[in-house]
């Protein structure tokens, strides 16, 4: 009996192993993705990094409008994350499964929310190209739509997880739905909607990179600018400076989470 | 009589010393460190929030006009989608190369980081190894994809090699921070008890890290396949990487094409929701079964 256990694991996983080599063999003639040009591009890529990809003197001059993007960057992400999670707080009221008010209306808010988070930013920057051009409110937008989207998801997760007993609770004396959200959802669930947002703030500031290539906007458009024009030097400090501000933001998150969760 | 007049007073007396109790205690909400920073969090979002708002610069652009155009442009998008530039069958094609993409990158990635991951982990490997993988890791990961993938495009050329490369090196460090936590989480007990028969690095790996958190490594494995499905949509976009996001880039950018990129828009949501409800059906599947 235990014999055929082990058989059957060895069975499944050897079926596991197979699958998964075909679908990569599959993915690589798909992708016309080159496995020895991709190993052999590494070294030179390392190497083409050293020799090329630091900041000069001539790249020093440009910092202070690095900072200026950055600054609008930064501005933004943290804007569009806050005003998503408004809205996704109020949605996620009503996709919750303990604080919906009817079973319709939950189930559109979750629909609108998931149409939302799958439509991805660089797709939603493109929609918004058309409408807002090349200006910040694109990148605005296109933030807020993912803020909104990803932020529901993970707020309705936290208020089923946290606050179910509680509302029960409260329920059998008769609160309202008010006071019970109030004096229950929000304080039990405020710690963790936090850590979201902050964790929200950190990967929308990414975005904001990728957003900005493609819509000409922030520190993404000063990358690109540099980085088309083969000016490495400076392209690489807008590099050095994104990092330094995502480590930065990460610090203070991890303060926030470890004194609050 | 007289002892229903001490009755009264000894009502009256609680209920005195009840009102004075209650300006006295009854903190509901215990004035602490935790919810002072909560306070300050909230407080600083919101006023950063109000300052982004007034130093936007509107000036050559018409908030109102702007949403009104976004919801038409919505509306022809997702009501007359049509294809133009290439057929239901390429599209279908196109999206698969990004989802090869996505699989690639996950597959290097999470091997690599499995790999490193247990260096990283605190209890498998020793404090200063650890210190110095989470620490290269955490600058890995905040380079943004997209700018990885340019970076090695100069090297590379634009192409899928240089985006599944840079895209590797995201996944990795994201899954290194990932697997490592969870690895993290195994009871010091086990290892200790394994050690003590005498087993070595590789058995404690085999015989009690890895089958005790299979199911975080399998969570977040398919959660950032779910990632780097969206991410290389990007790519095609952004860095040139091929798949349905190239097109999406050709149809805004180049043909100002609206119906095809509702079209486009709808390959891919149908494709992330496909993987999302499979994300959600494999972890209920991995939580019955553990």
């Amino acid at each position: 009996m235990q014999a055929d256990v082990f058989v059957k694991k060895r069975w499944n996983s050897f079926i596991f192993l197979l699958i998964l080599l075909v679908v990569t063999f599959v993915s690589i003639v798909i992708t016309e993705f080159n496995m020895a040009k991709g190993l052999a591009s590494l070294p030179k890529a390392l190497q083409w990094g050293f020799t090329n990809f630091y900041p000069d003197e001539m790249a020093l001059t440009k910092l202070p409008d690095i900072l200026n993007k950055l600054r609008e960057t930064v501005l933004i992400s943290v804007a569009a994350t806050t005003v998503g999670a408004i809205f996704a707080f109020l949605f996620a009221l009503f996709g919750s499964r303990t604080t919906k008010v009817n079973g319709v209306l939950s189930k559109v808010s979750r629909g609108i929310a998931t149409i939302f988070r799958n439509i991805d930013i660089s797709a939603w920057s493109m929609i918004l190209l058309f409408s807002f051009g090349q200006s910040a409110l694109t990148g605005y937008f296109a933030l807020f739509f993912g803020s909104f989207g990803f932020l529901t998801r993970a707020f309705i997760e936290t208020i089923d997880e946290v606050s179910s007993s509680s509302v029960e609770a409260l329920q059998a004396t008769g609160a309202g739905y008010f006071s019970i959200i109030f004096q229950s959802v929000i304080p039990s669930g405020i710690p963790q909607m936090i850590s979201w947002i902050l964790f929200m703030i950190e990967t929308n500031i990414r975005s904001a990179t990728l957003v900005g290539i493609l819509t000409g906007t922030g520190i993404g458009f000063a990358f690109d600018l540099y980085y088309k024009s083969l000016n490495y030097h400076t392209a690489s400090l807008v590099v050095i400076v994104i990092v330094i501000t995502i480590l930065t933001i990460e610090y203070i998150s991890n303060y926030v989470r470890r004194v609050i969760l | 009589m007289g002892v229903d007049q001490s009755v009264k007073t000894v009502s009256a007396d609680s209920i005195n010393s009840f009102h004075l109790n209650e300006k006295k205690r009854i903190k509901v909400k215990p004035f602490n460190k935790a919810s002072l920073i909560i306070q300050l969090t909230i407080i600083s979002l919101v006023l950063v929030t109000i300052y982004t708002f007034i130093s936007f610069d509107y000036s050559d652009i018409n908030l109102f006009e702007g949403i009104i155009s976004t919801f038409q442009n919505v509306k022809i998008m997702f009501l007359e989608p049509h294809f133009k530039h290439f057929s239901f069958v390429t599209a279908l094609y196109q999206v698969m190369i990004t989802l090869g993409l996505a699989f690639l990158t996950t597959l290097f990635g999470a091997l690599i980081a499995l790999f490193l991951g247990f260096f990283a982990a605190r209890n498998l490997s020793s404090k200063p190894v650890s210190a110095a993988i989470k620490g290269f890791v955490a600058v890995i990961r905040s380079v943004p994809t997209v700018l990885w993938v340019l970076i090695f495009a100069v090297a590379a050329g634009l192409g899928s090699v240089a985006a599944v490369i840079g895209m590797t090196f995201h996944t990795v460090g994201y899954l290194i921070k990932a697997y490592s936590e969870s690895f993290e989480e195994l009871d010091e007990g086990v290892i200790e008890a394994l050690k003590a028969s005498g087993a070595n690095w590789w058995q404690i790996i085999f015989q009690a890290v890895i089958p005790s958190s299979m199911t975080y490594i399998i969570s977040w494995t398919f959660l950032r396949f779910e990632v780097n499905f969206a991410v290389a949509v990007a790519m095609g976009a952004a860095a040139g990487a091929g798949g349905i996001g190239f097109d999406m880039f050709m149809a805004s950018g180049f043909y100002f094409d609206l119906r095809e990129v509702g079209v486009i828009t709808y390959f891919v949501l149908a494709f992330a929701i496909a993987l999302e409800l499979i994300a959600t059906k494999v972890k209920t599947n991995l939580k019955t079964s553990a």
